[in-house]
């Protein structure tokens, strides 16, 4: 039972991180309809840059208390590589499809070796970083504190997604420009500015997520492209552009994951594939999306 | 483009690539069994792409169906003639292709992509992760074959590669060359245009717009079959990496540096792609930055790719000439 237990925690664990990426990746699709390819490398560029901060920490002394903080806010403020990016992406907004996916393989291309630049070719990890906090125990099952702190910053970024897109004058704005661009601009809403805000947001989730991710996981040249698909995949079984979307999604991914490892690790990602095609093919918009017309 | 024109060009280029061994270093001339490869390859995916209107990112699952399926034809059963093999492969790729395209046609834009996508990387964890029956991410072994019932025997594999099946793979390449002139000038290619132009109307004036389809990806399966043969016989494996996702995205790459909008713009494309990456591999570790940085510049501004820039640079003197 208790081994169940771990399989279940670890998989809501990595739904958690899938769900914060796949947040930036429907909020940006959502908005500007836009697929972005090289969601997986803010990721990963979160991720390196949480093992730099976390040296750093250590370097400095600073209290294992605002190492957590700490990385959500060096994830955050990565959110600043946002707006020259999305003004890179405005060259293609109203061009075909394939152009828009080209554009974002090609910054894929460039943040591998960004990342090979500044960090090396070798995966870079924290020895046990993530039990800084240390574990609760209870019977013979032991979560890391740290994990537990993850999985609620995820429900809080989900809940103030949530309330932002609903509740605010600006959730309103967004919702009508993913509605209809054109009458949101007819009645005075600076797109672009959206645009920005929106692309920037997304990043930042992405970034957000890679930075949490690295007290568990190393950071390695080849989680960027790994990462992207299955955050492809969280999205395209939760439907384009739906948040709720998202969240189930990256539930089903992530437990999905965490069984098959268990119980029968070569069907760890052909599974996830699997229902990504069945899904793709009975319900096309998703659990959650709306038909395209 | 015009006929006239085109048979011009392919005549220089054919001279050219069957003077080129004899007067580059072997290496060179080995470097070019990529280009032959996926010039093939990308013959067959701008069927779907330049033509149909179709872009698929998960095309690299037709090589891996022609490196795999030489890997298995010559090294398991033993079966050591190229020819054979490239029949089977193509064969193969085709027979697979049906099921996955008709599931995958009935879509287009975004959902087409994603669900090649997606069986793309159902492909890669597949041949990943059943280690007993593909070896895992050590791949599988693709043996020497014989070309045309001719061993070669006292050639070595450098030799083998700059010299006869140079050759042997130019000729597949201008064989594949003129069946899809054939393909795309027929009434055939018409269909697909006008399915990619405005698929409604296509369909009012009677065009089987998902049967036209899946006819496209059927056959462009099987030139990347043919592809993924060439390539799986020069590096003598087969590894799960050729169906990875990136792979996909680097025939996307080739085939929009060269320009889809052209017949010949996939070839010119595999062969800058191929002595480009050579290149910068070996001026610099961060090649890959360069390349994105390239493609980026020509998404942005040079759409039409390299042939497209030509194209727009002769326009004028052939004009002032006549």
């Amino acid at each position: 039972m208790s081994a169940f237990a771990n399989v279940l925690l670890g998989g809501i664990f990595h739904a958690a991180v899938l769900f914060l990426v796949a947040a930036g990746l429907q909020l940006v699709f959502g908005v500007q309809k836009i697929i972005n390819l090289a969601c997986g490398s803010f990721y990963a560029l979160g991720a390196y840059f949480g093992v730099t901060f976390i040296g750093w920490a250590t370097q400095l002394g600073l209290s294992p208390w605002l190492i957590f903080p700490g990385l959500i806010l060096a994830g955050v403020v990565l959110g600043v590589i946002g707006p020259p990016i999305e003004r890179m992406l405005r060259t293609v907004y109203g061009r075909d499809e394939s152009f828009q996916l080209l554009l974002t393989f090609a910054l894929v291309l460039m943040f591998q070796d960004v990342f090979r630049f500044f960090w090396g070719a070798n995966p870079r990890s924290l020895d046990n970083a993530y039990l800084i906090y240390g574990a609760i125990t209870a019977a013979d099952l032991g979560v890391p504190v740290y994990n537990l702190l993850v999985i609620a910053a995820a429900i809080a970024v989900a809940a103030g997604l949530g309330a932002l897109l609903q509740q605010t004058n600006f959730g309103r704005i967004l919702r009508a420009t993913a509605e209809n661009r054109a009458m949101a601009e007819a009645l005075g809403v600076d797109v672009r500015r959206i645009y920005m805000v929106v692309f920037t947001l997304g990043a930042a989730l992405g970034t957000t997520a890679g930075a949490l991710v690295v007290p568990t996981a190393a950071a390695s040249l080849d989680m960027a492209i790994e990462f992207v698909v299955e955050a492809f995949a969280v999205v395209v079984i939760g439907g384009l552009g739906s948040m709720r979307g998202a969240l189930v999604g990256a539930l089903i991914v992530g437990l999905i994951r965490a069984c098959a490892i268990v119980f029968y690790p070569e069907f760890e990602v052909l599974a996830i594939y699997c229902i990504v095609i069945a899904v793709l093919l009975l319900r096309p918009a998703g659990i959650f999306g709306r038909a395209l017309a | 483009m015009k006929a006239r024109q085109a048979i011009a060009a392919a005549v220089i280029g054919i001279v050219v690539f069957a003077l080129l061994p004899l007067l580059v270093p072997a290496y060179y001339a080995t470097l070019m069994i990529p280009f032959f490869g996926y010039a093939i390859a990308l013959l067959g995916f701008n069927l779907l792409f330049g033509y149909t209107g179709l872009l698929s990112f998960g095309h690299a699952m037709f090589l891996a169906a022609g490196a795999y399926g030489a890997a298995v034809i010559a090294g398991v059963f033993g079966i050591r003639s190229f020819e054979a093999v490239l029949l089977a492969v193509v064969v193969f790729a085709m027979v697979l292709a049906v099921p996955i395209g008709f599931l995958c046609v009935r879509n287009i834009g975004i959902f087409f992509g994603m669900l090649t996508l997606a069986f793309g990387m159902l492909f890669y964890s597949f041949l990943f992760k059943f280690y007993h029956l593909t070896g895992g991410d050590s791949g599988m072994r693709v043996p020497r074959m014989n070309l045309l019932g001719l061993e070669f025997a006292q050639y070595n594999k450098i030799e083998l590669l700059a010299g006869p099946f140079y050759y042997y793979c130019l000729a597949l390449l201008i064989v594949a060359a003129l069946l899809m002139w054939r393909i795309v000038h027929s009434p055939f290619g018409l269909h697909l245009r006008a399915i990619r132009d405005n698929a409604r109307k296509a369909e009012y004036v009677g065009v089987h717009v998902h049967r036209f389809r899946l006819a496209a990806f059927v056959l462009s399966a099987g030139f990347g079959a043919v592809g993924g043969a060439i390539l799986g016989f020069r590096i003598g494996l087969a590894d799960p990496e050729i169906v990875y996702w990136t792979h996909s995205g680097q025939l996307v790459f080739m085939t929009v540096l060269g320009g889809f909008s052209n017949f010949f713009g996939p070839i010119i494309g595999a062969f800058a792609f191929t002595l480009l990456q050579d290149q910068l591999q070996s001026l610099t570790q961060y090649w890959r930055f360069i390349l994105g940085g390239i493609l980026a510049v020509i998404v942005i501004g040079f759409p039409t790719g390299i042939a497209g820039m030509v194209d727009a640079l002769w326009r004028p003197l052939w004009r002032s000439k006549t």
